[in-house]
């Protein structure tokens, strides 16, 4: 046998199966959730109990399994999530056995920071930018995952798998490092930090498929149903809570909507929707003309604007 | 042209599947059976790359209304095509990029069809971002090698063909583009093929196809175009649709898992998780550990939904052993009837990625599957010219610079050439100062002598030796600027060392740089290559028992490391003689200073050569504020308290071996 020549494997004359994309994306997912456990100090998985964060989770629960998996959960909370979410956090924690630590910017919370009175982009950045470095420099956390994906935004196409941070949380897209195969480079000086984002390269309809196949719980919100709305600047809002100021002639009407994207319940629009089911949600999907971020006002401001937030902390 | 956008379903364009509207659970029963392709795209911008990515992911409805809107808007602000849509803008993500109109990054990008599902990697095309398209290359299946009809093979043609072969893509497509700028001419397409032809077999692309397309007007793209009917092969897509997939090549390969985590969740459950790189496992199968050599057999594949009664390449699981074997992180563990080569030097091909060039004999940290460990490029044996392929002599490599190139390892590992299993083949290389990825590489053999060139182990040790000395060995490693005072503080310490009765050396430039050094000269690699040798001389020196004293500027941080790490704990003492460059220069004992000023003198430290400090040195001598006699006295003294002036009965051996 010449040196360096790997045999093949069997002689037997058997059919193996191709992997399905999923398979192989699920494969992916955890090798990089594996990675950071075993060369991270003290990582962290954030929660924003979206249909991404969900998938992260049970991606993390099958790749420590049968140890837990070994970090916390960190919701880094805004007050203005929608109640539903709230629910479905303390559900999936008290499930899973995971620890859930919840972080509230005590600034924000001081100044009664709100969509309302604030504006859409100081709200994000106090609550979300500036609460997640707040949070993560209290606990230590020197790697934290978190679940973007690349397909969702243009600058986010660029984005490395492991996003390194300098001792300021910020994000400089000349100081990322090359990513080669499955080889990921996650050594770092004391203060820096990464983000590592497991489910980089699925796209909103590998997520959908995989909830579907997996079983995997989400937020009632994503599926269609009546629900108090107003309709402003063009989107749809639900009026979750007794918080948010009706502009005059505002009435809340019941109308069958869901929403394809969680966030703060100002802040996200939803889509007249009769899907109730996941395939049905999956169909509207795939005939849908419009993308997946089109009900964040927060990515709206102007060109560029994911970019600006990302150098600045915001996942 | 314009483009017609107005309606998504144009002759070409690529239909969604009626069972979306008709029967979604069929379709999701289809959809879940899709295979997954990774390709890349090389090309310059003005190839129109962006164009035809762009055009795959319209042509495949992967662009939605609002994406559309924002699309023409750009396009009429700042795009290339006047009022028409410039698709490039879809695909060009950084504001700074858009600004340049240039692709500087690594953009991956998805689409899907109702056969399979696609990840691009878009690179951009210039010499200058040779990294980024490796880095998007090592990842893929196929390459998609664009050319411009009217240009036909340039040298960025030829290079990107290099570079897809060294990165093992097995699949490409030379898509010749704007066939619509040449009225669709069969002898233009045909001239550029065979031109290029003669080029594929010599950098060893078997797999070839060819075809004539417009990203602009769609024509090949999703299907076949009316405008080429003298082209009998497939369209772009339906070849991408049916490509062999390289997973299922390595599927018949034999069995390799680099050991990720062991999970040890209680006392009774000690499993191996990883990915499998290679081949199949199933429970039975006799497997060894490698380096180790230690064999046992699959127990079980574990997973939360279940044990399974196989796992194949390109999965995550979770393995148990029959034995209780040592098995860690960075092991591989592999079939036991056709394991691994373990070796310790190699031949390999390495891609240089960082602005500071690599230099032969420092150390850097090298990831290979799970393990790091430390390296150093022993020889550099010659570079290659990615645009023509000529092989030159180097000494060292810059940014983007690839090279053949001998590497030693500081320890045994198993592994595969790259050609064979790229998971146990390649690595990437990492600076040890800064943490970041310098480079990557690939092993293609280990060299015969790894496996022949065994440590005597002596019955007379390094102990024994120094304990009939009466003393305890170490070596004093003096570092500073020149005219410091580190030759006359050494020299006086040797001499009161003697005095005590003591057996010293003192390696400086006198006695080095004139004889074993004599081939070297004071750039960056040579000062590199002087103070490992210096170091291993040293390291000799103190084998043999003695108390050895260097005197070198030796001006870096990783090599002065490196002379540390090849002794034991307690060996080595960094003294850094502190004087700061205005007081060593006023000084100036052997008018080197003016010389560098006035530009005579070269590579001069302090002057257009770097020092780096020591961040934390054993001693530090401020010769603003004590005498040489002074400081020679306290090094000394540290020395007689450490127990290094009497012998040592309790002294065991660090390092050697």
């Amino acid at each position: 046998m010449q040196p360096g020549y790997v045999a093949p494997s069997s002689t037997e004359d058997f059919a193996l199966p191709t992997l399905t994309h999923l398979q192989r994306l699920e494969a992916e997912s955890i090798h990089i959730l594996r990675e950071v456990v075993a060369e991270a100090e003290r990582p962290v998985m954030l929660y924003s109990v979206g249909k991404d964060s969900a998938v992260m989770l049970h991606l993390a629960a099958k790749a420590f399994w049968p140890s837990l998996p070994p970090f916390p959960l960190l919701h880094v909370d805004t007050t203005w999530k929608f109640r539903a979410m709230y629910e479905m956090r303390e559900r999936m924690a008290r499930e899973l056995g995971f620890e859930l630590l919840v972080h509230q910017n005590p600034e924000a919370l001081a100044k009664g920071i709100n969509p309302f009175d604030h504006g859409s982009a100081l709200h994000t950045d106090l609550w979300k930018t500036e609460g997640l470095k707040q949070a993560l420099d209290l606990h230590g956390f020197d790697v934290a995952f978190g679940g973007a994906r690349r397909d969702e935004e243009k600058s986010r196409a660029k984005e490395r798998i492991f996003s390194f941070r300098s001792a300021g949380h910020r994000w400089d897209p000349k100081a990322q490092r090359p990513e080669l195969w499955r080889l990921y480079n996650a050594r770092k000086s004391p203060g820096e930090s990464i983000r590592v984002f497991p489910i980089s390269n699925w796209t909103e309809l590998d997520v959908w498929q995989y909830i579907h196949l997996e079983n995997i719980p989400i937020v009632p919100l994503y599926y269609a149903a009546e629900r108090p709305v107003v309709r402003r600047d063009g989107q749809l809002i639900m009026v979750d809570d007794d918080r948010m100021p009706l502009k005059p002639g505002e009435t809340p009407e019941m109308k069958s909507v869901r929403f394809r994207t969680l966030g703060c319940y100002p802040l996200t629009g939803a889509v007249e929707s009769t899907a109730d089911s996941l395939p049905a949600i999956i169909q509207e999907m795939l005939l849908t003309t419009t993308s997946e971020r089109q009900g964040r006002a927060i990515d709206h401001d102007q060109a560029g604007s994911m970019e600006k937030k990302k150098q600045e902390g915001y996942f | 042209m314009a483009l017609d956008t107005a309606t998504p379903t144009a002759p070409n364009a690529y239909k969604p599947s009626d069972l979306i509207g008709q029967d979604i659970d069929a379709y999701l029963a289809a959809h879940q059976t899709k295979s997954l392709l990774r390709f890349i795209t090389c090309g310059s911008v003005d190839d129109g790359k962006s164009t035809l990515i762009g055009r795959l992911l319209y042509d495949s409805r992967q662009i939605f209304e609002d994406q559309l809107a924002q699309l023409e808007a750009d396009s009429k602000r700042v795009g290339t095509q006047g009022q028409n849509i410039d698709f490039a803008l879809l695909v060009d993500g950084l504001t700074a990029e858009r600004e340049q109109g240039i692709t500087i990054d690594v953009a991956y990008r998805f689409f899907a069809t109702d056969r399979r599902k696609f990840i691009v990697a878009d690179t951009p095309g210039h010499e200058q971002y040779t990294r980024n398209m490796v880095t998007g290359a090592s990842t893929a299946d196929l390459a998609v090698i664009l050319v411009d009809a009217r240009k036909g093979i340039l040298t960025q043609t030829r290079r990107h063909s290099f570079l897809v072969s060294l990165m093992g893509i097995r699949h490409v497509v030379l898509a010749v583009n704007k066939m619509d700028l040449v009225g669709y001419d069969q002898s233009v397409f045909d001239a550029i093929v065979a031109d290029y032809a003669a080029f594929a077999a010599q950098v060893g692309l078997a797999d070839v196809l060819a075809i004539p397309l417009s990203g602009l007007a769609g024509d090949n793209i999703a299907s076949k175009s009316d405008k080429t009917p003298w082209y009998s092969g497939p369209a772009l897509m339906e070849h991408l649709e049916t490509v062999e997939l390289d997973a299922d090549r390595l599927q018949a390969k034999a069995f390799r898992m680099p050991v990720q985590w062991v999970n040890r969740p209680n006392l009774d459950f000690r499993g191996f998780s990883g990915l499998i790189a290679s081949g199949v496992v199933r429970p039975g199968d006799a497997v060894r550990v490698e380096p180790s050599g230690r064999t046992s057999t699959i127990a079980r594949i574990v997973t939360k939904d279940g044990d399974l009664d196989q796992a194949v390449a390109g999965q995550s699981v979770t393995l148990t052993l029959a034995d209780e074997v040592d098995c860690s992180r960075g092991d591989i563990l592999a079939a036991a009837t056709s394991a691994p080569e373990v070796a310790d030097q190699f031949e390999t091909t390495i891609v240089w990625m960082a602005d500071e060039p690599l230099l032969p004999g420092r150390p850097y940290l090298l990831k290979i599957g799970a393990r790091t460990v430390s390296a150093q490029i022993t020889e550099i044996k010659h570079e290659i010219n990615v645009n023509t392929l000529e092989e030159r002599a180097a000494k060292s490599l810059p940014l983007n610079g690839i090279a053949v190139c001998n590497l030693s390892f500081d320890r045994p590992i198993g592994f595969d050439p790259y050609s064979e299993v790229p998971d146990t083949g390649g690595f990437i290389l990492i600076d040890r100062m800064t943490n970041a990825t310098v480079g990557a590489g690939m092993i293609r053999f280990a060299l015969r002598r790894s496996q022949n060139i065994h440590w005597q182990a002596l019955d007379v040790t390094k102990a024994s030796r120094a304990s009939d000395l009466g003393q305890k060995p170490a070596v004093i490693w003096f570092t500073g600027l020149s005219g410091a005072g580190k030759s006359t503080i050494a020299n006086l310490v040797e001499k009161k060392l003697r005095f005590e009765g003591k057996h010293t050396y003192l390696l400086d430039g006198d006695n080095v740089r004139h004889g074993l050094n004599r081939d070297l000269g004071f750039t960056d690699a040579d000062r590199v290559e002087n103070i490992r040798r210096v170091g291993e001389v040293a390291k000799l020196m103190l084998d043999a028992g003695l108390i050895v004293l260097t005197a070198f500027i030796s001006p870096f941080r990783s090599e002065r490391r490196l002379a540390r790490e090849l002794l034991g704990p307690g060996e080595f003492f960094e003294v850094h003689v502190d004087t700061p460059l205005a007081v060593a220069e006023a000084r100036d004992v052997k008018g080197l200073y003016a010389k560098a000023r006035a530009g005579t003198l070269k590579n001069f430290t302090g002057v257009d050569s770097p020092y780096e400090a020591p961040e934390s040195p054993e001693i530090v001598v401020d010769t603003a504020s004590m005498t040489p006699e002074q400081a020679a006295e306290m090094i000394v003294e540290r020395l007689r308290q450490g127990g290094y002036l009497r012998p040592d009965p309790e002294f065991s051996e660090g390092g050697g071996v």
